[in-house]
């Protein structure tokens, strides 16, 4: 009973900890500018929507909007698109090395960013990558990879291998096999990573700050932190422009939860 | 329909020998049953059969052509798992197609054959489930239905039985022998169940650690095992097996297993007693009597240790001087505990190994 209780508040504390921040941006883009300057704050805002407006409208966040959803969206696929044949190939496929194939990929993940961003830069530079949404795909489809590797190699090792003989027998070669059978199965594994890929490429700030330094091909995190005026700072604008960028996030987590909870659990329970 | 020849397949895993030198022919049409305990090679030998596996040296041979390194899709084999293996994001109906249309069949062929195998296997009801909404039977079923719709030349089981529960796998098996006897097909069947492999079988093939003992019929390998591991593995409770000698006594002769001491027929051919390493004498429990038989028999006196009640039979626990004994008989055949029993073993039920091969008597 006590053990309940001590859970209990455990949970409430950790979830308030965790979404104060958010729900004092959400206070902040609802107030009025006199209420954002209020000393003691104010709880209960009464400014209405205009700070979304402003941020929308004034500050050109739809463009940044925009390049978010093109940049995450298409890192996500091509991340998808690399990985699961990989990963199936790496836990599935009677390969030479594999282990150190596997151990090298975690090794890439975790490079510090500071210390790859000199060569990144110049490689983009002799390309011709810098300021071009490509440009930015390059280190977000790498730096993502071994996780999405990861996530599914584990998911598709979990698989009985039985399926994959009745697929064989049944007349399927490798990829039919991979593409009929196993990925299918695979399907929280795959939400789980596109949707791990996404929230990251759609919250890159160092990397799209160094690569992109015009403002329309800017993204979400980068537009929202060059919102900074010479002399003020637009606090207004700044949280309902912060509340918009995580809104996507939340729905998108909130639609596929299920997914992912089920992905984030593979191989503890057996289907 | 078909028949298989394996043409001395070995198999090793790095350094370890599964299967040394095996060479059988499966007639077409024929239920061949590969038994054997646990480890004996006998999967090993079916996914070799299916190309799911490659044989290190030696020949599968499908109706004479040699298909020992074709992958599985071109030998046109079906195979039921032990696990079932049905893919869990199809319907039964697209599980059942599923190998028909990686073969670009027509629509019209594959609508046919699985109405046909629904109606043979009482599955029409089920053809819109999803494998996660069906029993274990029924899965078990599917799994059936998803290899008779190839119509292959060779159906491949892989203990497909061993995950139901006793109930249902008697009545499976029931189904199965029926299945074959409609089908006419050729079937190999992989199993550790002697039971499943005397009922189902036509020809079992006896299997202990990488080798073939013994090829026959059910009854052949129940009455003639040819030598004492097929004799002990076939049967239950297992045959009596006593180690002992074999002596002259005057102008008959003698098994002699401790202290106890068995008259016995002479066998046929010249005997060299001196050189033989093991002997062993085999008596199943339920050969012997409590009453005297009509034929010759050979009389011990035992003393009756414990009784298990079986329902229609008792298995009664003995000690024949310093042998232990394991004794069958009918229920009614009144015995009582910790008291004396007359046994009778008939001669003509009586094996005998030397060196661990069969002898027959003369």
């Amino acid at each position: 009973m006590t053990r309940r209780v001590l859970l209990g508040v455990g949970i409430t504390l950790t979830v308030a900890v965790s979404l104060f921040p958010f729900l004092w941006f959400v206070i902040t883009s609802l107030k009025t500018q006199r209420q954002v300057e209020a000393v003691p704050p104010t709880w209960l805002p009464t400014g209405g929507v205009h700070f979304y407006r402003s941020a929308l409208v004034d500050y050109q966040l739809t463009d940044y909007i925009l390049n978010s959803v093109v940049v995450a969206g298409s890192t996500t696929f091509l991340a998808l698109l690399i990985g699961i044949p990989a990963a199936y190939a790496l836990a599935r496929l009677r390969l030479p090395g594999k282990g150190w194939i596997l151990g090298g990929l975690l090794g890439i993940s975790m490079f510090p960013q500071i210390a790859i961003a000199g060569p990144v830069w110049r490689i983009l530079d002799q390309l011709g990558g810098l300021n071009t949404r490509w440009g930015l795909l390059l280190p977000y489809v790498t730096l993502t990879l071994p996780l999405v590797i990861w996530i599914l190699a584990s998911f598709f090792r979990e698989l009985p291998g039985e399926l994959e003989e009745a697929a064989r027998v049944d007349g399927c070669s490798t990829w039919q096999t991979m593409t009929r059978v196993m990925l299918p199965l695979a399907t929280p594994g795959i939400f789980t990573a596109g949707i791990l890929t996404f929230i990251y490429a759609w919250n890159e700030f160092f990397f799209a700050l160094l690569i992109l330094t015009q403002p329309d091909k800017q993204t979400l995190p980068v537009g929202i932190a060059l919102f900074q005026g010479e002399f003020t700072m637009p606090w207004g604008e700044l949280a309902a422009a912060s509340v918009l960028a995580t809104l996507p996030l939340v729905i998108l987590v909130l639609l596929f939860q299920r997914w992912i909870v089920s992905g984030l659990s593979a191989g503890a329970v057996k289907g | 329909m078909a028949d298989l020849v394996l043409h001395t397949i070995s198999k090793s895993f790095g350094n370890v020998m599964v299967l040394d030198d095996i060479s059988l022919r499966v007639p077409d049409g024929g239920f061949t049953i590969l038994l054997g305990p646990s480890g004996c090679g006998k999967s090993t030998l079916l996914r070799i059969i299916a190309g799911l596996e490659t044989q290190t040296a030696g020949e599968v041979l499908i109706d004479g052509e040699p298909v020992g390194h074709r992958s599985p899709k071109d030998r046109d084999i079906a195979m039921v798992f032990q696990t079932y293996a049905l893919y869990p994001h199809l319907t039964v109906r697209e599980n059942m197609a599923f190998g028909l249309k990686m073969r670009k069949e027509p629509r019209q062929l594959i609508e046919a054959r699985i109405q046909e195998a629904a109606e043979l296997l009482g599955l029409a009801e089920l053809l819109g489930r999803k494998p996660k909404e069906l029993s274990g039977g029924q899965r078990q079923r599917v799994a059936m239905g998803r290899a008779i719709v190839r119509k292959p030349k060779l159906f491949l089981f892989d203990e497909p039985l061993s995950n139901l529960d006793a109930r249902l796998r008697t009545s499976m098996r029931v189904e199965l022998k029926k299945l074959h006897e409609r089908l006419g097909a050729t079937m190999i069947y992989v199993t550790h169940d002697q039971v499943e492999a005397m009922t189902l079988g036509d020809t079992i093939v006896v299997l202990d650690r990488g080798k073939i003992r013994q090829v026959g019929s059910p009854a052949r390998i129940y009455n003639e095992p040819s030598d004492p591991f097929v004799a002990g593995f076939i049967g239950s409770p297992p045959m009596n097996l006593l180690e002992g000698q074999l002596r002259r006594q005057g102008g008959s002769w003698c098994f002699q297993a401790g202290s106890l001491s068995l008259p016995v027929p002479a066998i046929k051919g010249p005997m060299p007693i001196e050189q033989v390493s093991r002997t062993v004498l085999g008596i199943r429990p339920e050969d012997i009597l409590l009453a005297p038989p009509s034929l010759h028999a050979i009389t011990v006196q035992a003393d009756v240790e414990v009784v298990e009640d079986l329902g229609a039979d008792q298995i009664l626990h003995v000690m024949a001087a310093d042998a232990r004994l394991v004794v069958r008989v009918p229920q009614g055949q009144f015995v009582k505990l910790d008291g004396r029993v007359t046994m009778y073993f008939p001669q003509n039920r009586l094996h005998l190994f030397v060196d661990d091969r069969r002898a027959d008597w003369a």
